[in-house]
């Protein structure tokens, strides 16, 4: 399978399956989002997990997704790490980002995140977890993620995870668009800024919860 | 015109006997630079010192110095060509440096252009890419009529955007993974957008990026450095279009 060797079909796979994680990534913003409603993230969270087919397709998706972005990521940056060995003694950069140039890390760094937030979150086996029921018995989404926000660490590692999340997209979203050929030299520019304003929307929605709760605006 | 007024530069300069040599840089004074000597003539008079003083002259590509041939190659304070817009080695003035400045002067640097000497490399790697695909196959024949084959306008200004490239490898040299994806897809794209070249257009960019691959260049990332060190300005839009080949020819 060519698809799976050659230089521009891994590139291909690793746009796909990146820009399948940001759908993922906008969707779960928004539903975080419902936590500024009153009683309104626990009643997502009840209604999503009514769900279970949609629940574990989702997963499956993007465990999927995650795996080959990942295998074809550390691969692709081997390769150019051996095709570029030797490096100036003078380095003069004109268009690379901070965000290109650390994608290998920034990627990294949010693989851990995501566990992280998985064994937080998803099986609640972090010490700060509080698992309880609300007023009408739903289990208190709610309760847990103020609880966990209030601790200023925990807070902050999120945030940083959101840094990093950005660095990654400001890169990644719009060379999305050129990988799969999508770009010419107009909509180049265009691009480029709609990847930027995209990845610092999703910063300041997701950055918003811990900071308002840790600030004690959103209080539980 | 200032004739009067030189410059006295300070070069550090790589020097490396031979593909096995490990290198080093060596510094030189260039006394006496006039403003309007191009880069190359700078270098000239360097080493006319150098072999008066029976030293190795510096070794470095040039040929018809007019900014068209591709051969000069110097990364240049770390900026292929010097890092002016469209401008290769050649066309560098000395008017762009400041008197008292240190420049740093190094070979292109990438796993598929060894070093042969000091600051030449060879680039045959790119000419491998081209054989792999970048041509049309016909027959040899009578020369055919001008305008037998009918090319819409904008198709064929799309051709010569992608054809102005010269082959020099600045793409390779100031991708930071030592990619020739520039490049190829200049050559894919001019010969995509053709009639003539449309039959064998599948063929050509599977070929043509596996080659890429077997001559040990990296994968693009889209840093678009590539661009930004182009003496030509051949625009990343050309990678786009390879991309896209590249998946129309996937469903073939």
């Amino acid at each position: 399978m060519q698809l799976l060797t050659s230089s521009v079909g891994r590139k291909v796979l690793m746009a796909i399956t990146g820009q399948l994680m940001v759908l993922f990534v906008i969707v779960h913003m928004l539903g975080n989002s419902s936590i500024f409603i009153p009683g309104g993230i626990n009643a997502y969270a009840e209604h999503l997990h009514a769900l279970p087919p949609l629940v574990w397709g989702f997963r499956l998706v993007m465990l999927a997704s995650v795996a080959i972005h990942i295998l074809f990521g550390v691969q692709l940056s081997l390769e150019n790490r051996v095709a570029n060995a030797e490096t100036y003694a003078v380095k003069n950069l004109k268009r690379a980002t901070l965000g290109s140039q650390s994608m290998l890390y920034t990627g990294l760094l949010l693989l851990a995140f995501i566990l992280y937030h998985l064994l937080q979150f998803t099986i609640r086996a972090t010490p700060d977890i509080v698992a309880g029921v609300d007023a009408q018995g739903r289990f208190d989404v709610f309760a847990m993620v103020t609880n966990s926000f209030s601790h200023g660490i925990i807070a902050f590692v999120y945030i940083a995870a959101m840094v990093v999340l950005f660095l990654h997209l400001s890169h990644g979203i719009q060379s999305f668009f050129q990988t799969m050929g999508w770009n010419n030299n107009k909509t180049l520019p265009v691009i480029g800024k709609i990847g930027t304003v995209a990845a610092v929307v999703l910063l300041l929605g997701y950055a918003s919860i811990p900071l308002f709760i840790v600030s004690g605006i959103l209080k539980g | 015109m200032s004739h009067d007024k030189t410059m006295t530069l300070t070069l550090h300069v790589w020097r490396q006997k031979g593909p096995k040599d490990p290198g080093k840089f060596e510094t030189y004074e260039a006394k006496d630079v006039s403003p309007d000597q191009s880069f190359l003539e700078m270098l000239d008079e360097v080493n006319e010192d150098l072999i008066k003083a029976g030293k190795d002259p510096i070794a470095f590509d040039h040929d018809c110095r007019e900014g068209i041939c591709g051969m000069c190659s110097q990364v240049i304070n770390g900026a292929p060509h010097g890092g002016m817009d469209r401008t290769t080695v050649c066309q560098l003035h000395m008017r762009m440096f400041k008197d008292g400045d240190t420049i740093y002067i190094e070979p292109w640097r990438a796993r598929a252009f060894p070093i042969v000497k000091d600051l030449v490399v060879d680039r045959g790697a790119l000419d491998q890419i081209i054989q792999a695909g970048g041509y049309t196959s016909a027959h040899t024949g009578g020369i055919a009529d001008g305008n037998a084959i009918l090319v819409p306008k904008d198709d064929a200004d799309y051709a010569m955007d992608a054809a102005e490239c010269i082959g020099c490898g600045a793409c390779v040299a100031g991708c930071p993974n030592g990619s020739a994806m520039l490049f190829t897809s200049a050559k894919v794209s001019q010969l995509a957008v053709l009639p003539q070249g449309q039959a064998e257009a599948a063929r050509r960019v599977c070929a043509m990026t596996e080659e890429l691959k077997a001559q040990g260049f990296g994968n693009c990332t889209n840093h678009y450095e590539c661009q930004a060190s182009c003496p030509k300005g051949i625009d990343v839009k050309f990678i786009a279009k390879l991309n896209r080949e590249y998946l129309k020819a996937l469903c073939k």
